[in-house]
């Protein structure tokens, strides 16, 4: 299918993409790399009058460490992420997930702030992201403000972003030394959204062991002091007791896929 | 809605146009640049036929919008006449029976060449892997998966 009629900008900075978005009266969009809203607006589940285009403002590419975190533009895509072009915080975390994100076209294309912003349950980044303790940065008319991603990310497709704001950037922590982290997606066919995924990280010298576990069907599910859950051998009783306690729903079939993957993300641990 | 000017450089030739916001990058190259190599399937990212070069790496055209890749530097298949890893592709895909109706292949081309470039290590499996994104009806991979090994062993020596 085609999409409906809607107009489109491309301003020159974040200020000038704010002003267009503050516009009353027009259903205006942020567009970066189309990967989501492409397919959503050719299949018209979505019909905005204005697209504005964030793609390659500056303070969205930027990418560059201070102060002991990742500052990442929100336009940076999964490919650069897969291929080190831009800064690792993460001992390869990070760019170990984007290369499982879709296909290699879709990754050349897509962001890491559109995933966030776009906040399907069952995508890569929500989960990473909330495994590796990071904020969103987000730009409106009165300031910038960060939002940690356990705020930011309220449910299936609901984030704390405003119609009139712009994710600017995500803020990572840069992983110790002796940090160590864990990735697994459950998927039948390889790039396809995830049925199940689990993220791990260990930094013994920042905030301890903390989980995430995505594709619940709304926000991902961050378990903080997780070191219980780490004890070799693998109780996989008590993970899915945690999991059922913290609200994940769904029938026996879906408690042991997202256990699976939480096992599995435990045992890459390195 | 107004139309909006662009200008883009389309295998090597400069293009300017005004175009709809609403029209995809694919539908551009096909309908007003009549560049039918360029194939059309689900129009929503998932089957991979409509992969073109944009800026110098593989990307959907059905969900590129032809007015956000103003300035763009785009490749199709019909791009490719010199490129010698394409030549060397298109003897390997005839030879491997890597196409039967031809419906993915420009596409399956496009990304099969930047197999070869990018990953000149690959094996059977990684080639597989990369090649998840492009959906075939009628070959099975294994003659397309065969012509790209063949290519990678002969370019390894
Ligand atoms: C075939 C296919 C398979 C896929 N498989 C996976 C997968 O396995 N895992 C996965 O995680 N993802 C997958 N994706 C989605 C992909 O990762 C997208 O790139 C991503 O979801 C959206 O990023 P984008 O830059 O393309 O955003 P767009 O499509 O441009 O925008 C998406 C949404 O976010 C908003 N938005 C974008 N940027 C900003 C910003 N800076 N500030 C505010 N709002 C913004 C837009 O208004 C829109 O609502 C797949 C996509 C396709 C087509
Ligand atoms: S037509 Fe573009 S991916 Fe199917
Ligand atoms: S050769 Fe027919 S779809 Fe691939």
């Amino acid at each position: 299918m085609k999409a409906a009629r809607f107009d489109y900008e491309r301003p020159a900075n974040l200020d000038a993409a704010l002003a267009l978005l503050g516009n009353e009266g027009a259903f205006a969009k942020v567009l970066a790399g189309g990967q989501s809203l492409g397919p959503m607006l050719n299949l018209r589940l979505v019909r905005p009058d204005l697209l504005v285009d964030v793609r390659r403002i500056p303070e969205l590419t930027q990418a560059a460490t201070h102060d002991g975190a990742l500052i990442l533009g929100a336009a940076t895509t999964h490919a650069a992420i897969e291929d080190g072009r831009v800064p690792d915080a993460t001992r390869g975390m990070m760019a170990a997930v984007a290369s499982g994100i879709a296909y290699r076209p879709v990754r050349n294309r897509g962001t890491i702030g559109g995933s966030l912003a776009h906040a399907d349950p069952a995508a890569d980044w929500p989960t990473c992201l909330a495994a590796l303790g990071a904020e969103a940065l987000i730009a409106g008319a009165r300031g910038q403000r960060a939002v940690p991603m356990r705020e930011f990310l309220a449910s299936a497709f609901e984030t704390s972003l405003r119609a009139d704001e712009i994710l600017e950037a995500v803020r990572v922590p840069v992983l110790s030394a002796r940090a160590r982290w864990g990735f697994y997606k459950v998927c039948r066919k390889t790039g396809e959204f995830a049925q199940g995924i689990a993220a791990v990280v260990d930094d013994p010298e920042r905030a301890g062991a903390r989980v995430a576990v995505g594709a619940t069907g709304s926000a991902p599910i961050i378990i903080e002091d997780a070191g219980a859950l780490l004890r070799r051998p693998f109780d996989a009783g008590a993970a899915a007791r945690l999991l059922r306690e913290r609200g994940l729903g769904g029938d026996e079939i879906d408690m042991q896929i997202h256990v699976a993957a939480l096992k599995r993300a435990i045992l890459r641990l390195h | 809605m107004s139309a909006k000017p662009i200008a883009m450089s389309i295998n090597g030739r400069k293009v300017e146009a005004a175009v709809e916001p609403r029209l995809s990058l694919a539908d551009y190259l096909r309908e007003h640049l009549l560049l039918t190599g360029t194939h059309l399937g689900c129009e929503h990212g998932v089957c991979g036929a409509c992969t073109i070069m944009i800026d110098g790496a593989p990307a959907r055209s059905c969900i590129a919008l032809a007015v956000a890749c103003d300035g763009a530097e785009i490749r199709t298949i019909e791009g490719f006449d010199d490129d010698p890893a394409m030549a060397e592709l298109r003897l390997a895909f005839g030879e491997c029976h890597g196409l039967q109706c031809g419906y993915c292949t420009p596409a399956m081309l496009i990304v099969a060449r930047d197999i070869v470039l990018r990953l000149p290590e690959a094996d059977e499996a990684r080639i597989r892997v990369e090649l998840s994104g492009n959906l075939c009806r009628c070959t099975g991979y294994v003659g397309i998966v065969k012509a790209i090994r063949q290519v990678l062993d002969k370019r390894r020596g």
